[in-house]
């Protein structure tokens, strides 16, 4: 299960990976573009996450920023990111909540970075919601369909 | 037709369980309303004007009696005894308790329903054919592929926070009886030159506030890539589809300021790169659908001819009855629209009545259709006259299908607080006038449609005659609308000038009514002969 950090603004409050998370703060996607010698960069909404696909071997944290959490752009930036083989650190930042977190975890994301911290005893239920899953996604799941024909 | 596998039954249990624990948290306080919105929307769940109003899904419009009869009982139980069915194919109930909803949900998922994704902006209940499986036309009975792409959109990690709601349609025959081109995605399933069965997508129609009829954006896809280009087809949408502004932000506006053909263009791109991500089901999986909608089991050599020596039952039978594929059967509508009723509403009584004739008579089978009414799909010719006569006595037996008595209304303001007016009285005035005038029965094919407002939930731009309600200077207010066609020749209805008031509005119907029947000509429905005539003699009869 995740690692606890302490909550809070800047904190990350759930973690599924055993590496070291880097330590300094994630670029724009303009700013990645323009230096390109980051390790660490921020996607926003509206940013293309093909972009960056060219310099993946590089990163080693992508921030996917959630301004409101009625925007779904991020899933996809996730899963766009995770198909192409990134392997990195995929952290969920900003208005993050219970109810997203299952579905996150299933467009890859590693690590959840809420503006507000989530109460452990419901995002502990939350991460796992779903017994089965009927798609295949970024997580490693087996689909439904892959077991009734497995 | 379909039934769950332990799969199935544990995704929706599962549902049920998460959604109580929303509830729990948004009574806790925990969850603010803005927060909990989008959840309880996803399971259906609306505040309305006086109270929640609950939408239960029926995918693709099919049912059996065990579930009708649980309908009827969450009727008696958990509303005032009524059920509304709706022009989507599910059905609504309009006054339900927020505690209440988990053991709601409950009792539904015991008899494999539930109310999963029927709205919010996600994809939604997938509609078809309400006489898939029996229509002498068809193809192939597309419910199977309603059902593959039922359960790859449900819970769909990636598209559950879309910018719009999006809705899908599967169809198999020329013939279109579910609008399939005024949705966000059209499928309808076809042959290919190479004898190869396969699925044409039409992608960015819709009614609304800007309605469109969808462009054909693949004219072949193969049925083992079925998700994959769906999948390419949301991705490119929820990637690209706009959020800045509520009205602009369904996949139509996204098509059209595209153009079609750029975004085709994006979507084959999104789709090559998907095929290379092994996430489609074996074509296996389609097989095991396919097998729960095999024929039932009909029996050969039923007798073909009917006794119509009863006016009556004649009149409902010329009216209300399709042809069958399979020779002896034939397909009944029971319609939801008695003169002066509530359009689609049915009491809890009517329900068990339906579900016990088509235990009976149906195969246990019954279809919502998306005019509000109830298919049974395989009668046996002889047995009709019996199932008209039970029909008859419970106020069932209405042979008004596709007239005007024939009714499409959104709930509007008697219910829905984005309404500007009031639809139901509309349409209960409407259908009261023409029986009573007996112009009704002269009329033919006349749909009429009525939304309470822009957002054309009553499909007013496809009726024959369509009413939109406006609100104008603070008064109820209605607009009238000719020549729209929501079947094959689609087309979308154009305003015939200034509004009326509600008892104007009965008039003007009646007078575009009377225009028709002074000009008809041998055959002709209302529609034809708009389409000959034009709209000049219509505005000269109703402002000259
Ligand atoms: S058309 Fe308008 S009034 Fe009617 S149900 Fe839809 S939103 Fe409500």
């Amino acid at each position: 299960m995740a690692d606890l950090a302490t909550p809070g603004p800047d904190a990350v409050q759930f973690r599924f990976r055993d590496d070291e998370p880097v330590d300094h703060a994630a670029v724009t996607v303009d700013a990645f573009l323009d230096q390109s010698n980051a390790s660490a960069v921020r996607i926003e909404p509206g940013d293309d996450a093909r972009a960056i696909l060219p310099h993946i071997e590089q990163l080693r944290l992508v921030e996917v920023n959630f301004p409101g959490f009625m925007d779904g752009r991020g899933y996809s930036s996730a899963r766009i990111l995770r198909e192409a083989g990134y392997t990195g650190e995929l952290r969920a930042v900003g208005d993050v909540l219970i109810d997203q977190l299952a579905i996150m975890r299933r467009c890859g994301f590693d690590s959840f970075q809420p503006d507000r911290a989530l109460d452990e005893g419901d995002a502990q239920r939350a991460f796992t919601t779903w017994p089965e899953v009927y798609q295949a996604a970024a997580d490693d799941r087996a689909p439904i369909w892959a077991k009734r024909h497995g | 037709m379909y039934q769950y596998d332990k799969y199935d039954q544990a995704m929706v249990d599962a549902r049920v369980a998460e959604y109580r624990d929303q509830v729990r948290r948004r009574l806790e306080g925990k969850l603010t309303e803005d927060q909990f919105k989008p959840l309880r929307l996803q399971n259906g769940l609306y505040l309305q004007l006086h109270a929640y109003m609950l939408r239960v899904a029926v995918p693709y419009g099919t049912l059996n009696a065990r579930q009708m009869h649980k309908l009827a009982d969450i009727a008696d139980k958990y509303d005032r005894g009524y059920g509304h069915f709706t022009t989507r194919q599910n059905i609504q109930y309009n006054w339900i308790k927020l505690e209440e909803t988990p053991d709601l949900l409950a009792e539904l998922a015991s008899v494999e329903m539930h109310a999963i994704q029927t709205s919010g902006n996600c994809i939604r209940n997938i509609s078809s054919d309400h006489y898939a499986g029996a229509a002498a036309d068809e193809l192939v009975d597309p419910r199977p592929y309603a059902e593959l792409l039922r359960q790859w959109s449900s819970f769909h990690p990636e598209f559950l926070h879309l910018p719009r709601k999006f809705k899908i349609a599967v169809i198999a025959s020329e013939t279109d009886r579910a609008a399939m081109r005024l949705h966000d995605i059209g499928i309808r399933i076809v042959r290919n030159d190479a004898g190869e069965v396969g699925a044409a997508f039409y992608v960015g129609g819709g009614m609304g506030r800007t309605p469109m009829i969808a462009p054909c954006i693949r004219e072949f896809v193969p049925l083992d890539q079925l998700v994959t280009y769906s999948e390419a087809c949301l991705r490119v949408y929820n990637r690209h589809g706009r959020r800045d502004n509520k009205y602009k932000a369904r996949i139509k506006i996204l098509v059209h300021e595209l153009g079609a053909e750029e975004y085709a263009r994006q979507v084959e791109e999104e789709f090559a790169h998907l095929l290379t991500q092994g996430i489609e089901p074996p074509l296996a999986e389609l097989e095991r659908i396919g097998a729960y909608f095999a024929d039932p089991p009909f029996e050969t050599g039923a007798s073909d001819t009917l006794d119509l020596s009863d006016p009556d039952f004649a009149l409902w039978v010329e009216r209300n009855c399709h042809a069958h594929k399979q020779p002896g059967y034939i397909s009944a509508t029971i319609s939801l629209k008695p003169v002066g009723g509530i359009p689609g509403d049915a009491s809890a009584e009517q329900m068990h009545l339906m579900a016990q004739i088509a235990e009976l008579y149906s195969f246990d089978e019954m279809r919502v259709t998306h005019a509000q009414n109830i298919v049974l799909p395989h009668i046996r010719k002889a047995d009709l006259y019996a199932v008209w006569q039970q029909l008859d006595e419970a106020g069932l037996g209405t042979a008004n299908l596709d007239g005007i008595g024939d009714i499409i209304a959104c709930p509007g303001l008697d219910y829905c607080s984005l309404a500007n007016a009031r639809s139901i009285p509309v349409a209960q005035k409407i259908s009261e006038r023409f029986a009573a005038n007996g112009k009704g029965d002269t009329l033919g094919e006349l749909k009429l449609k009525i939304s309470g407002c822009i957002n054309a939930c009553g499909h007013h731009h496809a009726g024959h005659i369509g009413i939109l309600g406006v609100d104008r200077k603070g008064t109820e207010n209605y607009q009238l609308l000719l020549g729209g066609s929501e079947a094959a020749d689609t087309s979308l209805g154009k305003i015939t000038g200034p509004g009326f008031d509600e008892d104007g509005i009965v008039n003007a119907v009646e007078t575009a009514a009377d225009v028709y029947l002074r000009e008809r000509q041998e055959g002709e429905r209302f529609l034809d002969t708009y389409r000959r005539i034009g709209m000049e003699p219509f505005k000269e009869a109703l402002y000259g």
